[in-house]
């Protein structure tokens, strides 16, 4: 037994420990965020009984039913967008040998995963404030912009790996059954890199939903989303409407994720 | 008059630039007739892929010509050739059906839709597939991969079916079940077959005619008789089958062996008075007893159907007769016995170098 017994961590001292409290910080606050949802007492602490008042007071609140808006509005935009874009930068830069240039191409395209949030808000916070005072528009197209701009690296990386992944002779297949190259693209190459689009499409989405710091630099009065509203919250007094509209918000996430797992596994 | 359906006229193909220039064919010329069964034939990278690729259109030729018919389609994309490949991977296309994907040439020339099934439906039954229609590739077999990658390669009815080494991912068994059925597909449907292969015993077995093939470029073209009984040189000797080699001196009326034994020649016409040349003889060719040859028996080995004799001659050079194994296994031959041997009359062939 004590032979061919290859290095394994869960055998170190103190793995199990460590493992668990990982566990326990990552989960524990979640839970009893939900739990303190439905937390009948105007305090987030204090536990007052069972309801969904909470819940309720949100679902009323126009301040929150237009911010929830707002977000799903740019989000999916911002989404779509970058998705798009992604797309055709994976599509560059996978569909050939290495080039030179390559990992340039790479930093470029991936640039929002490595400057620290901050930088670009402030820089964005900058650019778009002297547009707006050129053109006197302040709608809700810099957020969506803005969005889509950093939302581009989460959407790129799922779908150029699922593009690494494919037999580039798939292609040279089609062509040689007479399919032109638009045609290989439409019936062989999208409905192969779908998955990954879908992949991207989803990062995406969750990104731009979650971002605070971008936002809250470059919003206009009253521009509003869930996230800066919930910021807005707690400097006043907070209660547990927070709480609430955080647990939607997690549900609609693990929600979005289930139904990409089952469409992924109907895929394959 | 044979019709051509292929030809290369000093076809070569170069990749890279520079310093790391690789020329993958070599000024091939190669005619292709309509109808056949013909294989290219050679060792690992001596280009057959290569020219497969040209004449699917899957690259163009850095100088030559490759003509289908009479047309000259050098420039010609690939989805443009009445040419079907069937990959060495397969290539199927994953996110499709069986049925889909042995459509999918005939959809993508427009074909209606009514048309497409029908066709589908009698390729499914041409490869006796027709209980997997609705199946995904990777849900099939490697056999059965194989087939959906022939229907669909054939679906179009292309003029011209390339080949690239589709047998050789597959077991013995089923590699030689394949072999039949492609066999019977070709002379089912008429269409020229244009097949790749390492393996000489395929090559021998399924050809009308045969090219072998050597570092880019094409040594010898013929039936798989005349290639096996008559190869031009060393090389295509030893690829095609087992042979013995024998050097000698050429003289009036034979090539005079280092043993001072003149022996006949078939092509020595060419061959000048006194030259060295080296000689070829197949195995099978070699008749022991009641020859004019003498040696010693080095070795017999039992190969089942057959048994090997290794005859050593005088000069030390080695002969290799294949023989029939008789019915108790004993030749009756055993080693140190001197015997006589000699060559089945026009078997002894001269190879150029
Ligand atoms: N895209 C390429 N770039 C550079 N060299 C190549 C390329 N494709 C093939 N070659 C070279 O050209 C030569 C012929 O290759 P080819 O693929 O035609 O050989 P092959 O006869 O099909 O060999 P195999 O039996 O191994 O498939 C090889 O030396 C190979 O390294
Ligand atoms: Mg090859």
């Amino acid at each position: 037994m004590a032979r061919n017994k290859s290095f394994s961590v869960t055998t170190l001292p103190g793995f199990t420990a460590i493992a668990l409290t990982t566990f326990v910080l990552l989960y524990a606050p979640i839970v009893t965020m939900v739990i303190y949802s439905f937390n009948d007492s105007e305090s987030v602490a204090l536990w007052g009984g069972f309801s969904i008042r909470w819940y309720v007071e949100a679902w009323d609140n126009t301040q929150v039913q237009q911010a929830t808006v707002r977000s799903l509005v740019i989000a999916v935009s911002a989404a779509f967008i970058s998705t798009t874009v992604a797309t055709m930068a994976a599509l560059g830069t996978t569909r050939r040998g290495r080039f030179k240039g390559q990992t340039l191409i790479y930093v470029m395209i991936n640039q929002p995963l490595m400057v620290p949030e901050i930088v670009t808000a402030v820089a964005l916070l900058i650019f778009f404030a002297s547009i707006k005072v050129a053109t006197g528009y302040t709608g809700l197209a810099y957020l969506i912009l803005a969005h889509s701009a950093f939302c581009v690296p989460f959407a790129y990386l799922p779908i150029r790996a699922r593009l690494e992944g494919m037999d580039l002779a798939l292609e040279t297949a089609a062509a040689d059954l007479y399919a032109r190259p638009w045609q290989t693209f439409r019936h062989v190459t999208l409905p192969l890199m779908m998955p990954g689009i879908a992949a991207g499409a989803m990062l995406a989405f969750v990104i731009s939903l979650d971002d605070v710091i971008i936002t809250e630099f470059v919003k206009s009065a009253g521009q509003d989303t869930l996230p800066t509203y919930m910021l807005g919250q707690l400097r006043r007094a907070v209660t547990p409407e927070v709480n609430a509209i955080s647990t939607a918000l997690l549900a609609l996430t693990v929600l979005l994720l289930t139904a990409f797992f089952i469409l992924n596994r109907k895929r394959d | 008059m044979t019709e051509a359906a292929v030809e290369a006229r000093s076809a070569r193909k170069e990749y890279g630039a520079g310093d790391k220039k690789v020329r993958a064919l070599n000024d091939v010329s190669l005619v292709i007739n309509k109808g056949e069964f013909f294989t290219l034939l050679g060792p690992s990278g001596c280009g057959k892929t290569t020219l497969l690729r040209l004449i699917a259109g899957f690259e163009s030729p850095t100088s030559g010509m490759i003509l289908l018919g009479a047309r000259d389609i050098s420039t010609m994309a690939p989805y443009d050739r009445p040419v079907n490949t069937v990959f060495q991977s397969y290539a199927l296309f994953p996110h499709l059906s069986v049925a889909d994907n042995i459509g999918f040439g005939l959809a993508m020339q427009g074909t209606p839709k009514a048309q497409v099934d029908a066709r589908v439906a009698e390729m499914l039954a041409l490869v006796k597939l027709e209980a997997f229609s609705e199946r995904r590739p990777q849900q099939l077999s490697g056999g059965q991969q194989q087939r959906v990658a022939l229907a669909r390669a054939l679906a179009p009815e292309p003029e011209v079916l390339l080949l690239d080494e589709p047998l050789s991912a597959l077991d013995l068994k089923l590699r030689k079940e394949m072999q039949l059925e492609l066999k019977r597909l070709q002379s089912e449907t008429g269409i020229t077959f244009v097949f790749v292969t390492h393996d000489q015993e395929e090559a021998l077995t399924m050809s009308d005619r045969i090219g072998v093939m050597r570092d880019g470029s094409i040594l010898q073209i013929g039936g798989p008789r005349e290639i096996y009984n008559k190869p031009v040189n060393r090389f295509v000797a030893d690829f095609i089958g087992e042979t013995n080699v024998l050097t000698g001196t050429v003289e009036t009326g034979g090539v005079r062996l280092p043993t001072g034994d003149v022996i006949a020649v078939d092509n020595l016409d060419a061959a000048a008075q006194g030259s060295k040349v080296s000689l070829a003889v197949r195995p099978e060719q070699v008749r022991i007893g009641d020859g004019a040859l003498s040696a010693r028996v080095a070795e017999t080995v039992y190969f089942g159907t057959d048994t090997h004799c290794h005859l050593r001659m005088s000069d030390d050079t080695e002969v290799v007769a294949r023989m029939q194994s008789p019915p108790s296994g004993d030749t009756g031959l055993h080693e140190g016995q001197q015997v006589s041997f000699d060559f089945v009359p026009g078997a002894v062939r001269v190879l150029e170098d």
